[in-house]
């Protein structure tokens, strides 16, 4: 595994592209985070809020992107963390993680990060400030 | 009514980080990796112990804060931030409390929307800051009138 303070600017993290989204994956994350919204695991209820169908956690996408950085935690640790919702993930989708190096600073790397469907469309986005250890 | 909410916070609450809760949220996350959950590989870590994913303080409790009623149903999760001083560390006391920063009212697409920012902090036992987490809710004109703001 290549070393991330040896990333250069422009140069993107190995991108992940997740299991299709399960049932399963929302129940077991509402039961660890305790969000039991029932849009995200009672069909009924999503369709009551207007939705297509349930849809996943904002929170577990955001949870899911911070782990390209896991591998990294000698090097460093994840100072700032800012994500902008932009899309709802519904069962089935591909979720594929992302991240580039957009600036190398003394003390901190920043990244763009993001998540996309299979469509190519953004769901989440925002900027992780990696601080060096 | 929103707005007049604004600067009031909850009393604080001890939260521990729990081994067990770490593991079963970063499994809900599919990154069971050893720096959350092996002990060995923790204590041979720089953190000297086990850490917690970063969202995790999804987890704590922050308190009530006393007349910030918000319906159950409908509100919208617009953004999320977190700022840390250090990683959380398995095992710690983590004092929380959360206030309310800011409200705002914008017009959007499907009407009015409310904006409501919610600060959430996580101090160690001697009061130092570990970590902030802000969250914006967006409130949206058929749920702000169900709730008469």
């Amino acid at each position: 595994m290549s070393v991330l303070t040896e990333l250069a600017v422009g140069e993107s993290l190995q991108p992940v592209t997740l299991d299709p989204v399960s049932r399963l994956d929302l129940i077991k994350y509402a039961g660890a985070s305790g969000d039991y919204n029932p849009i995200h695991t009672i069909d009924e209820e999503a369709e009551k809020a207007g939705l297509p169908g349930i849809i996943a956690h904002g929170m577990w996408t955001m949870g899911n992107l911070s782990k390209l950085f896991t591998p990294y935690y000698e090097e460093g640790f994840i100072e700032d963390y800012t994500i902008r919702f932009k899309g709802m993930v519904f069962l089935n989708d591909e979720v594929t993680l992302h991240a580039v190096l957009i600036e190398n600073k003394e003390e901190k790397l920043n990244f763009d990060v993001k998540a996309t469907n299979q469509d190519g469309k953004e769901v989440i986005k925002g900027n992780v400030a990696f601080r060096k250890a | 009514m929103l707005t007049d909410s604004i600067g009031k916070r909850s009393g604080k609450v001890k939260n521990i980080v729990e081994r067990g809760a770490v593991k079963k949220f970063a499994e809900a996350i599919d990154d069971a990796h050893p720096i959350f959950i092996c002990e060995k590989t923790g204590r041979q870590s720089r953190y000297r112990a086990n850490i917690a994913p970063p969202t995790f303080p999804r987890v704590f409790d922050y308190g009530v804060i006393e007349g910030l009623d918000l319906p159950k149903k409908g509100l919208i999760h617009g953004e999320q931030l977190y700022h840390y001083e250090r990683p959380l560390l398995v095992g710690e006391e983590i004092h929380c409390y959360q206030e309310v920063h800011d409200y705002y009212e914008r017009n959007g697409k499907s009407g009015e929307m409310g904006f409501l920012q919610i600060k959430r902090y996580g101090e160690d036992s001697d009061g130092q800051l570990i970590f902030t987490e802000e969250q914006v809710v967006i409130i949206t004109e058929a749920v702000r009138k169900g709730m008469k703001v």
